[in-house]
């Protein structure tokens, strides 16, 4: 069997000589392909008598085992080999930019403002009214309890079409108020809700734009008092801002729609030029309310005697720029792509108050 | 509404500060607007002694004297032709800073000369018009003494008066208030007559109809003779200035004192221009005034004049006129006190453009019950300052009514106001606000004082109860809210929402326009119609109401291009409008895309925005609002702001959905853009409405156990037949098999010949029950082909 040896030892020799996956395979072949010289030592056992063929053939079994062994080694060896060559070849500049994917878009200051105050106030059981921008005399003004030659009147500087067949002209609503008006000649009470959207003055200068937005809220019942109308406010003047404490102050002050009426102010400081909500020395003006006036009332067919309720009005673009530090209200309607990139929203920054309104 | 500190302590025994005093008027709802207190931009001047003014060595205006400050002599180099030796001046050394400049005084050098201080005007402190050079204070005054010693500083208050307080638009309305509120005592008014010497010789009468009675129910006239009409004291030219008005002359000082101290217009004629009586009526048509701003007005007859034989001398309680005013050579004065009509007033007002410190207070209502103790008042007053010796009183007319009684529920208090407030306290509020209160069965009865004329019922009082007691006593009780909160969004709100975050993560951004735009824009977008125009609008730019709101985008675009951001992706949620009366506007979605809709970049080509873009943005929008972009017909037509051949519209039966496609090159030229912009509108309500279900659950989800598999087809067809027309005849030849159908190659040219196109669409087929047999294979294609055939008349590229 010395014959064995030597042959195994070539065999292997030849094994781990093959320098690549070629020479690897042609050393596979003359070792173990059908004419291999393995093969062939396979082939002449059969001239073998039964005992020998038996000794002989479990010895040359175990060489072509191991042959086979050592050829699935090499070719491991020189596959890793030639891998890392490729992967060699294949470097490329990570530093490259990536491929331009759709960047997020924004949305607009006023629409996200809007979803954060439906959201408090949905909380608190407001429903959402909406009204048309073109209004008439009866719901922007008569209604609301300011006739004709009323000064407050003259408070609205008031947008008009031109006059109909009948005299009447029509106008762009100066306050959301008209909804109040809508919603109340088409509901019964107890009603609540609040009413998002474009009102317009004419009026155009660094802290007036013709068009605005503001949010009005309602409640009509039997019970609700103007301590709710703090309650509510408070509430959502704290909820709004995301500061910890927000001091809210209610000043008397005059509307027609209302009485009692009272402006509403929230702390601030100014120290060194910076205006930041929260406790401070100062205070800063957001927004306008009142108890319902019995006009206003019986103006859409409610009895004042039994019922009553509280009315607001708050400028979107207003409390806006206080909580997000935008400078100038004119900027809200020039679209410039800078301003709306950096003021603007991502898509899926939705508000809620389970996860806080903004990130 | 302006006055000064101690003008408010005429009226006012008080002990309080300035700061406490601005802290509750503001708390009592006379917001305090601002307030200028002299003394603390003051305390830095102090008394100089000019010791020497000699010549400028270079400069023959300039001198240079030597002033004692008190502690040392300064050297200070002056232009002002009275800086003489022994003037006592007011001094500023480096570091005060000046009023009229708010700079702060610096050492100076004045051609060579050192300068160590300035001696300064009463306009540089901007404490009068006086220019002709530096003040010259009183020769006793010890060098170095502060100037706020020696001056007596007034700080002047400004308050914002709401409409309904016609009361407080008088200082001594306001002490009133602040007097109720607890801060002091209101100090008793001396309205004493004063005894007439004889009887006016001009006759005062009410010239009105029944029906125009009420224009001035009541006229109180006064002639008062031998005046001397000159300069004011200082006193009163001090208080007149310090509120923003010039001095003119005693007799018209008076008249303004008393509108600002107790918000009662009067006006004084002279009585030796005044021709026969003196008459209130109705101007008649034709009648010109020249009033006392030297304007002539052309009067109409719903206005109410003050006339005499000849004419109308003032138009009433707005403005005298030039004629009758008094000036140095009036000698006889006839006073008039009225009553006006605040509608009337404030319409002739506006119609003729004249705003006056009169008109502002009788078109809010002036005391109906104190005519005759303001012409009390005024004529010592004028008798005081001018001399003179008064007339009877006449009075015409008498006061309108304006006694209410209303009955207060005390309970009502905390019923509307929210707070609980004591009835005794209630009472005395009431009372502090000059309303009589007794007991009545239901509560208390109240009757308001005459110059309350906005108390009328009960809600009135309620609200002067907690304003007195304080706002900030108010509670802040929570709103009982529902149990089990529901959504309250309408399924239109929901659906705009999602609309807008969904195009915002398809990177577009969202902005907001104006409503209005130039007509001209509107008429390129099918608006502009002249019932759309504003009657006043902001500006020519602002006039029209938006038919579209494409063309707002539009022009943002060129905006932004023109600052170097030409790849823009905008979109906006707002109303379009389509008709003049309430209810005539849409709720539409727009967006539009300009320039490229990928940049350059390392591994792929630039390409600029096509309508396939507008069109992937319409059908997300669609998408995200809930309905199936599939339920909609696609037809190739649009309005003319789109371009004629890449447009198309979405219909629902006969009714536009949306529109989209590339904006017309035409109209972008027009507006001075550069393109392509490609755009869509989707109007949100025209979409069917998302189906109420009655549980969330969703549709059983069935997986096939199948793999699906696909087969590619070409067709020939006339290059005008639809892709749509294809994958709908496709998808619709074997509905249960055929789950899917799409376009991936489109070819035109020679190899399909003229006119013809080349579209392959590749098919998916889901099996649900078994492996597709070959046989069964084969029978579908064969029907997705015949459809196909039939549906375009093409066939199928062998």
């Amino acid at each position: 069997m010395e014959d064995l040896d030597n042959i195994l030892a070539a065999a292997l020799a030849s094994v781990e000589g093959a320098a690549d996956g070629e020479a690897l395979e042609a050393a596979r072949v003359a070792l173990l392909g059908k004419k291999g010289g393995i093969s062939a030592l396979m082939a002449s056992l059969g001239k073998m008598d039964p005992e020998a063929r038996k000794a002989a053939g479990a010895a040359l079994n175990q060489v072509k085992d191991q042959v086979a062994e050592a050829i699935a080694a090499r070719k491991a060896v020189l596959d890793s080999a030639a891998l890392d060559q490729r992967l060699a070849r294949e470097r490329i500049d990570v530093t490259l930019p990536v491929r331009p994917d759709t960047q997020s878009g924004r949305v607009h200051p006023i629409a996200q403002v809007m979803d954060e105050m439906v959201a408090i106030f949905a909380n608190m059981g407001f429903e959402v009214a909406e009204g048309p921008d073109i209004e008439d005399d009866f719901h922007n003004f008569t209604a609301l309890n300011i006739p004709a030659e009323h000064p407050a009147r003259q408070m609205h500087d008031t947008f008009y079409f031109g006059e109909q067949a009948d005299g009447s002209r029509h106008l762009l609503r100066t306050h959301t108020s008209p909804v109040q008006i809508r919603t109340m000649l088409a509901n019964q009470p107890p009603i609540r809700i609040i009413a998002p959207g474009r009102t317009y003055r004419c009026d155009s200068d660094m802290t007036h734009t013709p068009m605005f937005h503001q949010i009005e809220g309602l409640v009509i019942d039997k019970a609700t008092h103007m301590g709710h109308l703090k309650g509510v406010l408070a509430e959502f003047v704290r909820t709004f801002f995301e500061v910890d404490e927000v001091p809210v102050r209610f000043r008397p002050s005059f509307f027609p729609f209302t009485e009692p009426s009272a402006e509403v102010d929230i702390g601030c400081s100014r120290e060194g030029g910076e205006l930041k909500i929260g406790n401070g020395a100062g205070w800063l003006e957001i927004l306008g309310c009142g108890m319902v006036h019995p006009n206003v009332l019986r103006a859409c067919n409610i009895d004042p005697d039994e019922y009553q309720g509280f009315a607001f009005g708050m400028g979107v673009e207003r409390v806006a720029m206080l909580k997000y530090g935008i400078p100038d209200l004119r900027t809200f309607f020039e679209s410039d792509l800078r301003w709306l990139k950096h003021y603007g929203f991502v898509p899926l920054d939705v508000p809620t108050l389970s996860g806080g309104l903004t990130r | 509404m302006k006055f000064t500190l101690s003008w408010l302590k005429d009226h006012l025994e008080t002990t309080a500060t300035l700061a406490e005093i601005e802290t509750r008027l503001t708390e009592m709802g006379l917001e305090v607007e601002g307030v200028v207190d002299p003394a603390a931009r003051l305390s830095g001047f102090v008394v100089g002694h000019v010791l020497e003014a000699d010549k400028h060595p270079d400069a023959d205006r300039l001198r240079v004297c030597k002033v004692d400050n008190g502690s040392q002599v300064l050297q200070v180099v002056c232009g002002a032709p009275n800086a003489r030796a022994g003037l006592k001046v007011i001094l500023a050394q480096p570091g005060v800073v000046i009023p009229a400049t708010g700079q702060p005084l610096k050492k100076g050098n004045v051609r060579g000369v050192e300068s160590q201080g300035m001696m300064c005007s009463w306009r540089e402190l901007e404490m009068g018009e006086d220019h002709d050079g530096i003040a010259e204070l009183g020769a006793e005054l010890a060098p170095g003494t502060k100037l706020v010693d020696i001056l007596s500083v007034d700080p002047t208050i400004e308050v914002s008066i709401t409409p309904n307080r016609a009361d407080c638009l008088g200082v001594r309305g306001i002490a009133r208030d602040l007097a109720a509120s607890g801060l002091g005592t209101l100090k008793p008014l001396d309205v004493s007559p004063v005894n007439g010497s004889f009887k006016s010789p001009i006759g005062v009468k009410l010239e009105f109809s029944a029906d125009n009675a009420s224009a001035c129910p009541m006229f109180v006239g006064r002639m008062i003779k031998g005046v001397k009409n000159g300069e004011s004291p200082a006193w009163l030219k001090d208080r007149l200035t310090a509120i923003g008005l010039r001095p003119i002359s005693a007799l018209v000082d008076i008249t303004n004192f008393v509108t600002y101290d107790l918000a009662r217009p009067l006006h004084v004629f002279d009585a030796g221009l005044v021709k026969g009586d003196i008459r209130a009526r109705l101007a008649r048509a034709g009648e010109q005034l020249v009033a006392l701003n030297g304007k002539t007005y052309a009067l109409e007859p719903t206005m109410t004049v003050i006339a005499d034989e000849a004419g109308p001398e003032a138009l009433a309680g707005i403005m005298g006129g030039e004629h009758s005013g008094c000036t140095e050579a009036t000698t006889e004065v006839f006073l008039e006190t009225a009553y006006f009509d605040p509608i009337r007033t404030a319409a002739t007002g506006r119609k003729l453009d004249i705003l006056s410190d009169a008109r502002f207070r009788f078109e809010r209502g002036v005391d109906p019950a104190f005519l005759i103790d303001a012409t009390e008042i005024a004529t010592r007053l004028i008798l005081q300052l001018c001399g003179g010796e008064a007339s009877d009183i006449i009075v015409a007319g008498e006061a309108p009514e304006w006694q209410k009684s209303i009955v207060l529920r005390p309970a009502r208090v905390a019923g509307l106001g929210g707070v609980d407030v004591a009835v005794a306290k209630q009472e005395a509020i009431l009372r502090g606000l000059g309303c009589t209160v007794s007991e009545h069965a239901g509560g208390l009865l109240v009757v308001p004082p005459s110059w309350r004329g906005d108390i009328s019922a009960e809600h009135d009082l309620v609200e002067e109860v907690i304003r007195v007691n304080g706002f900030d006593k108010l509670p802040e009780v929570p709103l009982p809210r529902p149990t089990t909160p529901k959504p309250v969004l309408t399924p239109g709100q929901r659906r705009a929402s999602f609309v807008r975050r969904h195009l915002a993560t398809r990177g577009m951004v969202e902005t907001v326009t104006w409503s209005f735009l130039a007509s001209n824009q509107a008429k390129l977008f099918g608006g502009g119609a002249a019932e759309m125009h504003l009657a006043n609008p902001i500006s020519a730019d602002l006039d029209c109401m938006r038919p579209s709101l494409l063309p707002n985008l539009v022009a943002a675009a060129g905006r932004n291009a023109d600052r170097g951001f030409k790849d823009l992706a905008l979109f906006e949620i707002g109303p379009q409008f389509d008709g003049p009366m309430p209810g005539q506007q849409r709720a539409v979605a727009a967006g539009l895309r300009a320039g490229r809709a990928t940049a350059r970049h390392w591994s792929d080509k630039a390409r600029a925005v096509d309508l396939f873009d507008a069109k992937a943005d319409l059908l997300a929008a669609i998408t995200a609002a809930g309905a199936n972009p599939d339920s909609f017909q696609v037809v190739a037509e649009a309005p003319a702001w789109y371009h004629p051949g890449r447009s198309g519209t979405l219909k629902l039966g006969n009714k536009a959905v949306a529109f989209f496609g590339e904006m017309h090159p035409g109209i972008l030229t027009q507006m001075d853009v550069k393109g392509p912009m490609v755009a869509f509108e989707l109007f949100l309500e025209a979409l069917p409405p998302v189906k109420a279900r009655a549980t969330k659950a969703k549709p059983l989800l069935k997986l096939a156990a199948f793999q699906p598999l696909e087969r590619d087809f070409a067709f020939v067809l006339d290059a005008k037949a639809s892709a749509d027309s294809v994958l709908k005849a496709a998808k619709g030849a074997d509905k249960a098999l055929i789950t899917d159908a799409s376009v991936f190659d489109l070819y035109e040219g020679p190899n399909v010949g003229e006119g013809k196109k080349s579209l392959a669409v590749s098919i998916t087929l889901q099996p649900t029950e078994k492996t597709l047999t070959d046989d069964e294979i084969e029978a579908v294609t064969k029907k997705v082909v015949d459809a196909v055939v039939k549906a375009t008349g093409g066939t199928l590229r062998g």
